[in-house]
């Protein structure tokens, strides 16, 4: 009986200090770089920014491009593990932000947009940071135009992600019809919604303070 | 059965309950006595076992309330030995320090005294030369004019004057050097004067120490009596040091916890900011743990210098030993607050390092000016820094009073709890009894047709006086 109690009070000591996992984000956003949303891409700045201010020490952030083909690490423009010490972490942030600064200068217009090809990569580069939180952020019209050869039919594993739609702004055929513009995000929330994530979609980029 | 049913069993519901009626109170009738030892019994059974219930939480009380005092008695006993002890030791500085250099002194005075008597003596008055014309000149003055005694009476006032003006002179020159002998008198009688004052000062000192000891032997011996009047006073200052020491303590915790503010957030910088024991930041425990140590060491400085006796054993070190231990702690906390104060300039400049990122990333160019005053605030926070370490180790003292008088403020909590108890169990066992009674009563209640009819026919009082009813059966539960 003493024994037993002996290792449970062991255990709880134990269990106690057992080192816990922290409770860190990752955010991927992915920039829509075509001809139809290049004018666009000023406001991922605003978003980048934002989303550093958010962030802590451990937390992971990556800002790609969507151009022609997005699954390649060639489209990651910045990204960054925030460190342990504070101080480096606002560091890494300040070199961070004039990163993305810079890339919002020298954008150019994509003739193709994968949005699939760079949703896998915020998968795969999220899923190895291995953060407990992961969030795929997409400023974008949500138009897919892929270039001949390029396949994307597949299924994407959205199971712990949540997958947030930016500004998605209509374009000049959602005027005739706007049923495209609801049927184009309705056929991405579906496709997000059976990988097993969550979908939003946030267009007053003004009031972005549910995102993080 | 429903009541239906039973309401059924003649064609008239009235006269089926009148049946059931009667048949219930003839069952109960002939079950009373059972019924009624039954009731009793179990009351009776209750009331018992809340009195011994109550017997023993009193017994309880009563063993706790003379350990409290034999605490309490314990405590005042320690106290007053300080008391006493450091009374005495002051007497021991006093005589040290004043009356050391008594026989040095004595030799002063004696000597000085000497002195005195010397040129008291050397100032002894010399009464002047008796004039010895007189006579002379009255047996001249009655010889006549013949005997031309004119010339021979101014030839005697010349030498008379010339003589009286020599002893005139000869006296005055005693009295110059009588009063020069008296003058080098006067510092000795100053430094007799000054000294006496002195040594007066240094036994009225002693004396009055030595009726404060009186005092506190008094009290001392009252509490070793263990008189009621000495335990009723140590119990209420017991409360009184509960509640002061608390104050300071809660004061104490509220200073810990601007010190936890000021380094917590540069600890991060150390151990890092995302790194967690348990459900606990690492850096957070590792803030509070230099607290602590800091805390610990001001214990350890005060039992050093024997301010406080927390722990038996630093008391009992050797005075070699206890000093090396005061220089060691005192050098541990003078280090500890050291860091702190680098910690506190470190936590600055990390907040104006996040600052300045956060106005970066929020666009706004204001909030990264420089306020010109902003080292004022600096220097406050490593100021704070350096001075908490040592302010907390004046802790020792609330802590020690605190862990005393908790002892018997606990005790005074357990013995009330205690009293409150014994008081609830006694009332329960006499509402036991009396709820027996009742319930007696409220089965008879029914019964009162038969009990009538019984009373007519069986009138003779042995009959009717059942137990239920017999004076001072029902006594009241007694602790």
């Amino acid at each position: 009986m003493s024994a037993r109690l002996v290792l449970t009070v062991a255990a709880l000591v134990l269990g106690s200090c057992a080192r816990i996992e922290p409770h860190n984000t990752g955010v991927y956003l992915l920039v829509d770089t075509s001809g139809s949303y290049n004018r666009q891409v000023q406001k991922a700045e605003q978003i980048s920014l934002y989303a550093l201010s958010r962030l802590q020490s451990a937390d992971s952030i990556a800002v790609a491009r969507i151009d022609t083909g997005s699954f390649t690490e060639r489209n990651i423009i910045a990204k960054a593990t925030l460190d342990d010490r504070p101080s480096t972490a606002n560091q890494q942030k300040r070199a961070f932000a004039s990163t993305v600064a810079k890339f919002v200068d020298q954008a150019v217009p994509a003739p193709y947009t994968d949005i699939t090809g760079g949703l896998l990569q915020a998968i795969e580069f999220l899923n190895e940071k291995n953060t407990t939180r992961k969030e795929i952020l997409i400023l974008s019209d949500m138009k897919e135009d892929l270039a001949k050869g390029y396949v994307r039919d597949i299924a994407l594993d959205f199971k712990g992600f949540d997958v947030v739609a930016l500004n998605v702004t209509k374009l000049r055929s959602d005027n005739f019809d706007p049923r495209q513009y609801l049927s184009r995000l309705d056929t991405w929330r579906d496709r997000v919604e059976k990988g097993g994530g969550h979908w939003r979609v946030i267009n007053d980029l003004d009031h972005l303070e549910g995102l993080l | 059965m429903s009541i239906t049913r039973l309401l059924t069993v003649t064609p008239w519901p009235m006269v089926s309950a009148a049946i059931w009626f009667i048949l219930v109170v003839a069952a109960l009738y002939f079950a009373r006595d059972t019924a009624h030892q039954a009731i009793r019994a179990t009351a009776s059974a209750l009331a018992r076992g809340l009195r011994v219930a109550s017997h023993a939480v009193a017994h309880a009380q009563k063993r706790l309330t003379a350990r409290n005092r034999a605490v309490l008695l314990a405590a005042g006993r320690e106290a007053k030995e300080r008391v006493v002890e450091r009374e005495f030791a002051r007497v021991g500085d006093t005589v040290r320090s004043d009356l050391a250099g008594y026989p040095d002194l004595h030799r002063r005075l004696s000597e000085a005294i000497l002195r005195i008597k010397e040129d008291q003596e050397k100032a002894v008055e010399v009464p002047p030369e008796a004039p010895g014309w007189a006579q002379a000149v009255k047996v001249v003055t009655q010889l006549g004019e013949r005997n031309s005694t004119a010339d021979i009476l101014a030839d005697i006032r010349r030498s008379m004057v010339k003589a009286h003006e020599e002893a005139m002179a000869d006296y005055r020159k005693a009295s110059g050097e009588r009063h020069s002998l008296l003058r080098r008198m006067m510092p000795d009688w100053r430094m007799i004067q000054e000294t006496l004052e002195r040594v007066n000062k240094v036994v009225e000192s002693v004396l009055a120490r030595a009726v404060a000891i009186d005092r506190h032997m008094e009290e001392y011996e009252a509490i070793v009596r263990g008189e009621d009047h000495a335990v009723s006073v140590l119990s209420s200052s017991s409360i009184v040091y509960f509640f002061v020491s608390a104050l300071v303590l809660a004061v104490a915790v509220a200073g810990t916890a601007i010190n936890f503010t000021l380094i917590a957030r540069p600890m991060a910088e150390m151990v890092g900011g995302t790194n967690f024991i348990g459900a606990f930041r690492t850096a957070d425990i590792a803030a509070l743990v230099i607290i602590m140590v800091e805390i610990s060491m001001g214990l350890f400085l005060m039992e050093s210098l024997r301010i406080t006796r927390l722990f038996p054993v630093i008391g009992a070190l050797s005075d070699r030993m206890r000093v090396r231990m005061i220089i060691t702690t005192f050098v541990i906390l003078l280090l500890m607050a050291s860091v702190e104060a680098g910690l506190a300039y470190m936590r600055e400049v990390l907040l104006l390092d996040e600052l300045a990122t956060n106005s970066l990333l929020r666009g706004d160019s204001t909030a990264s000016i420089v306020n010109p005053h902003l080292w004022i605030t600096t220097a406050a926070q490593m100021g704070m820094g350096f001075v908490l370490p040592f302010a907390l180790v004046f802790v020792a003292i609330p802590l020690e009073t605190f862990v005393h008088s908790l002892r018997t403020v606990v005790g005074l909590i357990g013995i009330a709890a205690l009293q409150a108890m014994a008081l609830s169990l006694r009332l329960l066992g006499n509402v036991s009894r009396h709820a027996g009674t009742l319930t007696e009563r409220l089965y008879d209640l029914p019964l009162f047709v038969p009990l009538w009819i019984e009373s007519r026919l069986l009138p003779h009082p042995a009959l009717r006086n059942r137990p239920s009813v017999k004076a001072g059966s029902w006594r009241e539960a007694q602790p």
